[in-house]
């Protein structure tokens, strides 16, 4: 009994000098928004880069295929630690932004190369009989593409679209190499200070398994309520 | 109506179509038959540029249409077309599939378009389902519901790529009874099928299409009772 009240009584203590003492919670707490923020606007910069990859590859002219196969050959064949260290070393080294949205813009960068494959393939799992159908109406491929085809592939794209966004969330524990102080660079922060290493880390972990634990909840219910549209 | 000169169609080193010249008059209804891989459907097909066209020419009430000036888009409202697979949009009810194209080009207001579409659905037999969702239909009902999407547009010809092909054997004649009410009230149309049946009592004109060539043409009673050419011969005692 005296083994677990002093053990129980060594990890209050850790608690209080890594969180507690100095308000070093509240790096944590910043942290979260400094991970929310930037992930929240990557995953709009993703979507709209995703889109217009996708339709680059989807399209029948050459040059544009070829973009969209460069673009994407190329975010997939680099580490995202790389590409994020480029964008605001090299890139956004003379322009006067926020340190969080160039962050955001280096990981849409890089989502957008997932999402534009994840388009592609909810777009071409639609039956060609579908475009066929709407072209023979006398619909323009714009309005069979916006009124026939992407109505129909959305539903197949969501729960993958889920997913890289969740993975996006679990990339930006790498913002701390551009300066920024998200989750994971507050839990290290706080490592260094305190030398300890267990509280703060596991701390870290936690925060992330909550956050995306009640965003996988929130999609889910999303996507049912997607799904509940269309009994049939 | 349709007129096609000297018609051919490759893919890649495939030849489809070897030469077709065919006049399609106002109100004739005629009947493609043929051995499967002849190049009936795409045939069909090309008439509404489906298919892009390798060589020769296609008019449409002397418009020339397989030419890169012309808005192809109009000259498909003129047509509709009627496919094996139904190609129902499955996201939309009856009624929004066959509302949509009118509303969206302007052609009519909601409000029309839905009372076009409740007139075309009772002359299909299906007004109960205009609420309904395409996967709730039997195979014969949505090709039925096509055919009325297909009319909405008011056009001028109407095309049918097997229209039965895909449908169980109790549900053809459905289908077929509505093509033929069609035919009777004068639309121009242009039927792929395999229902000779069909042909012989419905069709103004039968061609008979093998290799990518017009093998012969005319009258049902020509072509069924008659048949001057060899392959026409060996293919209806086939399938006769």
């Amino acid at each position: 009994m005296t083994g677990f009240s002093a053990w129980a009584s060594n990890l209050a203590d850790l608690f209080y000098r890594c969180f507690i003492k100095e308000d070093r919670y509240k790096l944590l707490v910043s942290g979260i928004g400094v991970t929310i923020k930037v992930s929240l606007l990557a995953v709009v910069i993703g979507i709209l880069i995703g889109m217009l990859i996708a339709m680059c590859n989807l399209s029948k002219r050459k040059p544009l295929k070829l973009i969209g196969g460069i673009y994407t050959d190329i975010i997939r064949g680099t580490p995202s630690v790389t590409q994020l260290m480029i964008i605001y070393f090299v890139i956004f080294a003379t322009v006067n932004l926020d340190k969080w949205i160039i962050a955001s813009i280096a990981f849409g960068v890089n989502s957008g190369a997932y999402v534009s494959e994840i388009i592609r393939a909810g777009i071409m799992s639609i039956d060609k009989g579908q475009t066929e159908a709407g072209r023979s109406l006398g619909l323009n491929a714009f309005q069979t593409m916006t009124r026939i085809v992407i109505p129909q592939a959305v539903k197949n794209i969501f729960p993958a679209l889920c997913n890289e966004f969740i993975v996006l969330i679990k990339e930006t524990a790498i913002v701390g190499y551009v300066g920024l102080m998200d989750i994971q660079k507050a839990g290290d922060f706080i490592k260094s200070a305190t030398f300890i290493a267990f509280m703060p880390l596991i701390g870290t972990a936690i925060i992330y398994y909550v956050l995306i634990k009640m965003l996988t909840l929130l999609l889910n219910k999303i996507e049912s309520s997607l799904r509940k549209s269309d009994v049939r | 109506m349709i007129k096609v000169k000297n018609l051919h169609k490759k893919f890649d080193n495939l030849t489809v179509l070897d030469g077709i010249d065919e006049h399609i008059t106002q109100g004739e209804v005629v009947v493609i038959i043929g051995p499967s891989g002849s190049g009936k459907s795409t045939f069909l097909r090309c008439l509404n540029l489906l298919e892009d066209v390798t060589e020769g020419e296609i008019y449409v009430d002397d418009e020339l249409i397989n030419s890169p000036k012309v808005n192809v888009n109009k000259i498909r409202q003129k047509m509709g077309m009627v496919f094996q697979q139904f190609n129902l949009f499955p996201h939309l009810t009856i009624m929004e599939n066959i509302t949509l194209a009118p509303v969206l080009l302007k052609k009519m207001t909601k409000e029309e378009a839905v009372k076009k579409g409740q007139e075309l659905l009772e002359r299909v037999n299906l007004s109960e389902k205009a609420d309904a969702y395409p996967a709730q239909l039997s195979g014969g009902q949505k090709q039925r519901v096509a055919i009325a999407r297909a009319l909405a547009m008011n056009p001028e010809i109407m095309l049918f790529d097997e229209p039965t092909s895909a449908l169980d054997p109790e549900m053809v004649g459905e289908v077929l009874d509505v093509m033929k009410d069609l035919a009777k009230s004068g639309m121009t149309m242009v039927i792929v099928t395999h229902e000779m049946g069909f042909a012989r009592e419905v069709a103004t004109r039968v061609l008979f299409i093998d290799q990518g060539v017009v093998m012969e043409s005319g009258t049902p009673e020509e072509i069924f009772n008659n048949p001057q050419n060899e392959r026409t011969q060996l293919f209806l005692s086939k399938v006769l």
